[in-house]
């Protein structure tokens, strides 16, 4: 699907998030069609009718928990086409797990504070709705980092690790090279590498959530 | 010299006769005659006016009133017998729970068992014990008067003891060192042993039980579990407090700053937004920070195990994680484990030199088991890290314990305990 006017269903519980994500979506030509407070709200909103992309927090009321993260999967279960793009207050790898268990159709887990980068935050959102996967830097940092002494992350280079980082958050060759200061033939040569250490399947499609349940399945 | 905790103690040593014992005891014979006189008084006046009234509904009611006159009775006969008993009689009443109307109370301390008890020493009280008292400590306090004062009624009367008479003071001062020590030792040692007996009856009477003695326990327990949770509910309020509040508005100002950066050409005033967006995005990451040390979410979210995971993965050291818990446990103690990793992470990334670190975590009856483990330097010191006397003060509120094992040259091996329930 191009990404070109989005529609989306907003569910944010703090108006003042709403009202700046709603501005911010705005600006950037999408169509905010419906904007909610809870998740039982967001899941009629969809359910009625669906839309290219749902934007949700991860708490909301009526219990504050994660009420967000369960209408997110409830979306996935029955409407596997819609994208998702979960915003969290903190980071937690914990909460992206339980959105990775189903790996089919676009999915985004960021931190607030990307919001801020507005560009970022709009070519994250096209990525979802073109059914990639997007992960927050911090979050890839804390799986990357874990027990680094020891399994199959130990055999990277520092700078195949860094690569892993990026395409982790859902990168392209082309955007890791430009972020590196390297040439894109250089970027292939690492992933390659990196595929043969972790004995990954090559290929462009899944492989974001293909190194992130890799790396979960270390845990 | 240790003191004697009652008087059959006392009457063991060879200080007794010259010790106070001998004279409390009269004391708590003899004044225990008006006691008992105003007890039997107040218990007979009670029933006939009830048995008056008994036409009316008041009469009814003051009748089930009775067991707090035992309340009264209890509470003035516990503190006459600290003379035998200078430790006192615990009460075996409960604390009264809070925010009960008087009407409650009155109940409440009606239906207790110890009321009841009370009301039984009452009567016995002012039947049988005051007249026994009076009968020997009255009889042997008059000869014991008699005898002292023999010079001086002998000098100005006749005085008839028995078969001898004394007519003058020579022969009243013979009488009294002749007799006078032999009496009071004889009544020392008997009227201590009935004052021994009355003090025991009135504790076994009016003292808490066995399972009353428990409840007690319980109920201390049960404070000090209110007062951790209440901490607990506060961190939790100000967790919300800060991600509702404080962090949406920061988080608000990074997308107005955002947007703002799209919209001004290059030039100086981009510059300072720019660097007030990162100094907005420095407060949000130091705030995460921060509220989570109070109250992690994912804990309350996902449980112990997800929440343990989060803080092995922050640790700088590769910490393994072996977790066997079959479903979510009260809060309070998902809480108390939760911080007990996080503190003991914490540590051993400070002080141990280790290499690794293993936390482990399984039930085994109904006791959570948590084990933290690392082949650091060894020698920890209990007494130096503060943040685990904290965990200690909340573990004992949950009936659990904490044990460090750690000799020099390691492994330190930190162990928690707790019940899985709260109500046990």
């Amino acid at each position: 699907m191009p990404a070109g006017r989005l529609s989306i269903v907003l569910a944010e519980d703090s108006l003042l998030l709403r009202e700046g994500l709603a501005s911010i979506l705005d600006r950037a030509g999408h169509e905010v069609r419906d904007a909610v407070g809870d998740g039982d709200t967001l899941l009629a909103v969809v359910r009625k009718d669906p839309p290219d992309v749902v934007i949700t927090d991860v708490r909301m009321p009526p219990g504050h928990s994660d009420e967000g993260l369960r209408a997110a999967a409830a979306i996935r279960a029955e409407l596997p086409a819609i994208g998702i793009l979960v915003l969290s207050q903190y980071v937690a790898d914990a909460y992206l797990s339980s959105l990775l268990e189903t790996t089919t159709g676009g999915i985004g887990y960021l931190l607030k504070d990307r919001v801020g980068h507005v560009t970022e935050f709009l070519a994250s959102l096209d990525r979802v709705a073109e059914g990639g996967t997007v992960v927050d830097p911090e979050v890839v940092r804390q799986l990357l980092s874990r027990r680094r002494d020891d399994g199959p992350l130990s055999a990277l280079t520092p700078r195949e690790l860094e690569v892993l980082a990026l395409m982790a958050e859902g990168r392209v060759n082309a955007s890791i090279a430009e972020q590196l200061v390297v040439s894109e033939a250089a970027v292939r040569k690492h992933v390659g590498n990196i595929f043969a250490k972790l004995q990954l399947e090559d290929g462009l499609d899944r492989r974001v959530s293909a190194v992130l349940t890799y790396l979960r399945r270390q845990a | 010299m240790e003191r004697p905790s009652n008087v059959w103690a006392a009457m063991a040593t060879r200080r007794y006769l010259v010790s106070s014992w001998p004279w409390r005891s009269y004391a708590y014979l003899i004044s225990s005659i008006p006691v008992g006189v105003l007890t039997i008084v107040l218990l007979g006046g009670a029933v006939a006016l009830s048995a008056v009234l008994s036409p009316l509904i008041v009469g009814i009611l003051m009748f089930s009133a009775f067991p707090l006159l035992g309340v009264l009775i209890g509470r003035v006969e516990r503190w006459r017998a600290k003379l035998m008993l200078p430790a006192g009689i615990p009460s075996p009443h409960a604390v009264m729970p809070a925010g009960m109307s008087r009407r409650d109370r009155f109940r409440f301390r009606r239906r207790e068992q110890g009321s009841l008890r009370g009301l039984g020493y009452g009567v016995l009280l002012g039947t049988f014990v005051w007249v026994f008292s009076a009968a020997f400590g009255g009889l042997s306090l008059s000869v014991l008067v008699i005898t002292l004062m023999a010079p001086l009624i002998a000098t100005d009367d006749e005085l008839g003891m028995g078969p001898w008479t004394l007519d003058t003071t020579g022969e009243g001062f013979l009488f009294l060192v002749t007799f006078g020590p032999a009496w009071y030792v004889v009544t020392s040692y008997l009227l201590g042993c009935l004052a021994g007996a009355e003090a025991a009856l009135a504790r076994s009477m009016l003292g808490p039980r066995e399972d009353e003695l428990r409840r007690n326990v319980a109920e201390l327990r049960r404070s000090r579990l209110d007062l951790v949770d209440a901490f607990e509910t506060e961190r939790a309020r100000i967790e919300r407090h800060l991600h509702d509040g404080v962090q949406q508005r920061l988080v608000g100002l990074t997308m107005t700053l955002g947007l703002a950066e799209l919209d001004l050409p290059e030039g100086d005033g981009k510059t300072l937004v720019v660097k007030a967006h990162r100094e907005a995005e420095a407060a949000l990451a130091d705030l995460r920070e921060a509220v989570r040390g109070i109250h992690p979410r994912v804990l309350v979210d996902l449980g112990l195990e997800a929440a343990v995971r989060e803080v092995a993965d922050r640790s700088p050291l590769p910490v393994s994680v072996r977790m066997s818990l079959p479903n979510r446990l009260p809060a309070p103690i998902e809480a108390a484990a939760y911080f007990f990793v996080s503190e003991a992470l914490a540590n051993v990334a400070k002080h141990a030199e280790a290499t690794r670190c293993d936390v482990e975590a399984w039930v085994s009856g109904d006791r959570l088991v948590v084990t933290v483990t690392d082949d650091g330097r060894g020698g920890a010191d209990p007494a130096a890290g503060t943040g685990l006397t904290g965990l200690v003060t909340r573990l004992d509120a949950l009936g659990g314990t904490l044990d460090l094992s750690s000799p020099p040259g390691g492994p330190t091996r930190l162990r928690m305990e707790s019940p899985c329930r709260l109500d046990d």
